[in-house]
């Protein structure tokens, strides 16, 4: 700083200064996102609880003393020290069978998460990133896919290709890409026209860092957003389709098809309808609240009051 | 805005041909009609197997089969042959489509009443205990499979009715059968069928249309517009209602149509839970009987309503929000 | 000043002062603690006065007006008083509130992009104002609407009362608010950055429908602002904001012909004037001071190149310098006595780093 004499001018102390023009700490902005996802404290229950219940669908089913699908002397037992969860008609331990429907349906939900946000954003990106008649084209086709039921062509499809759960999965990612294609595209085409991106283009950026730099990150969060959700999404429609019988098949076994199985025996052995039923609401309850703290946390702006 | 539905409606001709085409090939892909005759032991004759193929149009090409069909379902209103040959696929489809429809749309005037209701007092009183039990109670609904909570119900419609010593609540079927002879105790009696599955059916898309109704509430009510409405010194509820909901309610109109083929979905897991003889009921059967002109006819009906409905949002919209009319 | 004033409003004479604001203060809870948006603002608006509110963004212009109508975001943390005509508006019921809003006290805001509902036409909202206050038809308000838009000189304002806001520019638009704020007559209009969002262009013809609405009211007007330009050729009283606090109040002429603040000097130093071209521009270095845990002192001191000790110690209240009524809160405004901005601001410096940074980020993406 180049110093001119004045008359009157005195320098101001300059660290002292600084120290105080900045009382605030100054955070990154993946620091602030972290930390407003860290104080959003339901998300972050949520995210111990799923943690918790990954770990004893995984580590938990592998220690406990009774393997899935083994039949044990007690049948129709009501939950007890032995048989946390009780045992079905003949004799089949719950938990175990309950741990074994958890990891089924986690792995076909991640998997069609996994599966859908890929082919959806590359799909939404692509027609957002051309326009005119491709973006038209692709996203009519879209369109048409959200226009049928999904239960009812995951049924078609699933009786066609069978019940093993990746089948089950595909099938499921087959319809729902749809959903996080439209997303992507409305995130992609909103960023296209941001003054940060035509700022950058006029320093002279090249495309790809207009992409690498400003749009990738931009819309990570509505698409990471969006993927979490469809975890939720499609461990509902696992369920749902086990529930019609076009799911995952017998001797398999998945939250759904334990709960279809256990419908008549409501009145008689309640436990083996309540247990796969929480279970699953817990899945789904717990994702959808870290999804909502994630969504909080990458934009802040939906939090602001003014009334 | 005339020329904005001229317009608007030109667009959604090719999409339904489209849309049939799809459905067709899917209903087509996902069964071969001859498998069950196949599959018989001792296997059927090879001249009734013939018989079937070419009554049921199997000898020709995907192209000429789907034209074929759509002119019958055009000109003669013939949704094609069924693989159980006495069965008329279209009068089938008519007469269950009735009891569905009294269904989906009672459970969906309920979900969206309750939903504009708790979404605004929810955004209003943001952050109050209404709001966070609202909010819990609308996470819960939405993480519940739908079947889980129907069967819940059903179950608590039994001990219901047990407690009161009559049948009030009815669990199984769309109606009882033979229906009363009276036409005041039908009414009752198909109402009494109705209560549960609408409850179960409504409650889900209340969920979701509840949260959102509760952001648009929240994102109007934070513009300068609403300040601007309240500087002038109108009394609260105009601001609320006249300035606020009227402006929050329009993104709504896109998000239920887009959702209603989710609850025609959530309809065929209903209508099972409860054993009604619905629309539902005839999708499961014809796909487990790989009755393909009976699943391509089911599909084509549920897109069909999806499109004209979407297609009454989007003109709805553009009544609600002229900013789309003059574009 | 603050004494000054709640004597004459003891007295119960026919005092001339419309809105009287003492010691208000506006905090929000945040993340990092409360931020004080405002703290301790006190000022009189007399009858048809125009005061001139200038200050950078964040120094809580906007935000003591908007505690003024009673329309801060809920959890607002708000003190002090707050007084039209005698009647405290602060912490009034809603229903009280909404007699004065718009009838008594009306405002005009900076986006007129956003101000107006989408949905309904301009001639129903601004006939929307007239009928929350007078029991009229709609027809004889859509009249007064009509009669309105003309006044704030918009073209066929008979034709334009069933256009949308989206059919309109923004400098219409405006126009339009200024019409919702007219429509009662009110005693005081606060325009609240009434120009900035719009084009040069047009900012010289809103400023002149401003001044004819309150000629036409005959209402006293505070203008906000971060533009000297703007307040020069209107306001009759001039106060500048810095940090949440008046750093400096007085007559226009006092402020700007004497002014007692550094800060005030900077902001006119930065501003070119026609009749003086061969002045260099003295820009402020720095950024305002984060309003959050403010360490003690004078929130200036850090930018201030007259700054002492003292500064950083005891923050200065604000005290008769020239006259009076011209005030400032300043250790050292009899240092100012006698100097021009560039005695007291370098001229050519700059910032050095933002533009090593600059360099390196353009090179980088050749």
């Amino acid at each position: 700083m180049p110093e001119t004499p004045t008359t009157l001018a005195t320098t101001p102390a300059g660290a002292d200064a600084q120290d105080r023009e900045f009382t605030v700490e100054q955070r990154s902005q993946f620091q602030l996102v972290l930390r407003r996802f860290l104080q959003h404290r339901l998300a972050m229950v949520s995210l111990v609880v799923l943690v918790l219940v990954v770990l004893l669908a995984y580590v938990g089913g592998w220690l406990w003393k009774y393997e899935a699908g083994q039949i044990t002397p007690d049948n129709s037992q009501p939950p007890s020290f032995d048989h946390p969860f009780g045992t079905d008609a003949v004799g089949k331990d719950q938990f175990a069978q309950v741990l074994r429907g958890t990891r089924i349906s986690l792995q076909i939900s991640v998997m069609v998460a996994l599966l859908s946000t890929f082919v959806g954003t590359l799909w939404g990106a692509v027609a957002g990133y051309f326009g005119g008649v491709v973006d038209s084209a692709m996203m009519r086709f879209s369109d048409l896919v959200l226009t049928l039921p999904l239960i009812a062509v995951a049924a078609m499809l699933a009786h066609l290709f069978g019940g093993s759960w990746y089948l089950i999965a595909m099938v499921i990612a087959g319809l729902t890409w749809a959903y996080v294609s439209r997303v992507a595209r409305s995130v992609v085409l909103s960023l296209r026209e941001k003054e940060f991106v035509e700022a950058a283009r006029a320093l002279g950026a090249t495309d790809t860092r207009i992409i690498l730099r400003h749009l990738v990150p931009n819309s990570l969060g509505s698409i990471i957003v969006n993927a979490t959700l469809l975890v939720a999404t499609a461990i509902l429609t696992e369920t749902a389709l086990s529930y019609l019988g076009f799911g995952v098949q017998n001797p398999d076994t998945s939250l759904g098809l334990l709960v279809s199985e256990a419908q008549t025996a409501l009145t008689t052995r309640p436990w083996l309808f309540y247990f796969p039923g929480l279970f699953i609401i817990l899945i789904a309850l717990t994702i959808n609240f870290i999804g909502d703290g994630l969504r909080d946390a990458l934009d802040p702006q939906q939090r602001k009051v003014r009334q | 805005m005339l020329a904005f539905a001229v317009r608007r409606i030109a667009i959604s001709i090719p999409v339904l041909l489209v849309a049939a085409f799809v459905v067709f090939a899917l209903g087509t892909f996902a069964g071969n009609p001859l498998d069950p005759l196949l599959a018989k032991n001792p296997p059927a004759p090879p001249n009734v197997i013939a018989a079937e193929t070419v009554r049921l149009h199997l000898d020709q090409p995907l192209i000429p089969r789907f034209f074929s069909w759509l002119g019958g379902l055009l000109l003669h209103g013939d949704f094609g042959p069924s693989v159980v040959s006495t069965q008329d696929i279209g009068a089938e489809l008519g007469s269950r489509l009735l009891v569905t429809l009294r269904l989906i749309a009672l459970a969906m005037v309920i979900a969206l009443v309750l939903a504009v209701l708790v979404g605004v007092i929810t955004a209003v009183k943001q952050y109050s205990i209404t709001d966070y039990s609202a909010t819990f109670l609308g996470f819960l609904f939405i993480a519940m499979p739908s079947f889980w909570l129907a069967i819940l119900l059903k179950q608590a419609g039994i001990d219901f009715n047990v407690t009161v010593g009559d049948q009030v609540l009815y669990t199984i079927g769309a109606s009882s059968v033979p229906p009363p002879p009276d036409t005041w105790d039908r009414i009752v009696d198909i109402l009494g069928h109705m209560v549960l599955p609408t409850i179960s059916l409504a409650l889900i898309s209340y969920a979701s249309w509840s949260r959102f109704q509760r952001a648009s509430m929240l994102e109007v009510l934070n513009s300068d517009y609403i300040r601007l409405a309240r500087s002038k010194g109108l009394p609260r509820r105009t601001v609320l209602v006249r300035h606020g909901l009227r402006t929050a309610l329009i993104p709504l109109t896109t998000v239920t149509a887009l959702d209603l083929a989710a609850i025609i979905g959530g309809a065929v897991v209903t209508e099972r839970v409860f054993q009604w003889k619905g629309m539902g009921d005839f999708l499961l059967t014809s796909i487990q009987t790989d009755d393909v002109y009976a699943t391509s006819s089911w599909l084509l009906l549920s897109a069909v309503f999806v499109i004209l409905f979407n297609l009454a949002a989007d003109l709805l919209y553009a009544v609600l929000d002229p900013r789309i009319r003059y574009a | 000043m603050t004494e000054d004033l709640l004597a004459t409003s003891k007295n119960g004479a026919a005092t001339d002062v419309v809105l009287e604001v003492s010691d208000l203060t506006v905090g929000f809870p945040s993340d990092d603690g409360l931020v004080q948006a405002v703290r301790g603002v006190s000022y009189g608006l007399r009858r048809s006065e125009v005061l001139g509110i200038v200050g950078e963004s964040g120094s809580g212009k906007s935000v003591t007006s908007l505690a003024v109508m009673g329309l801060l975001p809920g959890n607002a943390k708000v003190s002090g008083s707050v007084r039209f005509r005698g009647k405290e508006l602060l912490g009034a019921p809603e229903a009280e509130l909404n007699k004065v809003r718009g009838r008594n006290v009306a405002m005009i805001f900076q986006d007129p992009m956003t101000s107006l509902n989408p949905v309904y036409s301009v001639g129903f909202q601004v006939a929307e104002a007239v009928r929350a206050h007078h029991a009229v038809s709609k027809a004889a308000a859509l009249d007064r609407a009509a009669e309105l838009l003309e006044l704030v000189r918009i073209p066929n304002p008979r034709q334009r009362l069933d256009n949308y806001p989206h059919e309109m520019s923004g400098g219409m638009r405006q126009r339009v608010v200024i019409a919702i704020a007219m429509a009662n007559n009110p005693e005081v209009i606060i325009a609240d950055e009434p120009t900035t969002a719009l084009d040069v262009t047009v900012q010289a013809q809103i400023m002149e429908s401003l001044q004819l609405a309150q000629q036409e009211t005959g209402a006293a007007m505070v203008l906000i602002t971060h533009d000297l330009g703007v307040i020069a050729g209107q306001a009759d009283r001039v106060m500048v904001m810095y940090a949440g606090k008046l750093v400096e109040v007085g007559t226009a002429e006092d402020v700007f012909y004497t002014p007692r603040m550094p800060y005030t000097f900077g902001l006119l130093g930065s501003l070119p004037r026609l009749d003086r071209p061969s002045e260099r521009l003295t820009p402020i270095q720095g950024a305002p001071p984060s309003v959050v845990n403010m360490p003690p002192g004078c929130p200036f001191t850090p930018r201030c190149p007259l700054s002492v000790a003292v500064c950083e110690e005891v923050e200065p209240a604000l005290a008769p310098t020239t006259g009076p009524e011209h005030l400032a809160a300043c250790h050292r405004s009899d240092a100012l006595i006698g100097a021009t901005p560039g005695d007291v601001f370098e001229t050519d410096v700059v910032d050095t780093e933002a533009l090593a940074h600059f360099v390196t980020e353009t090179e980088g993406q050749a």
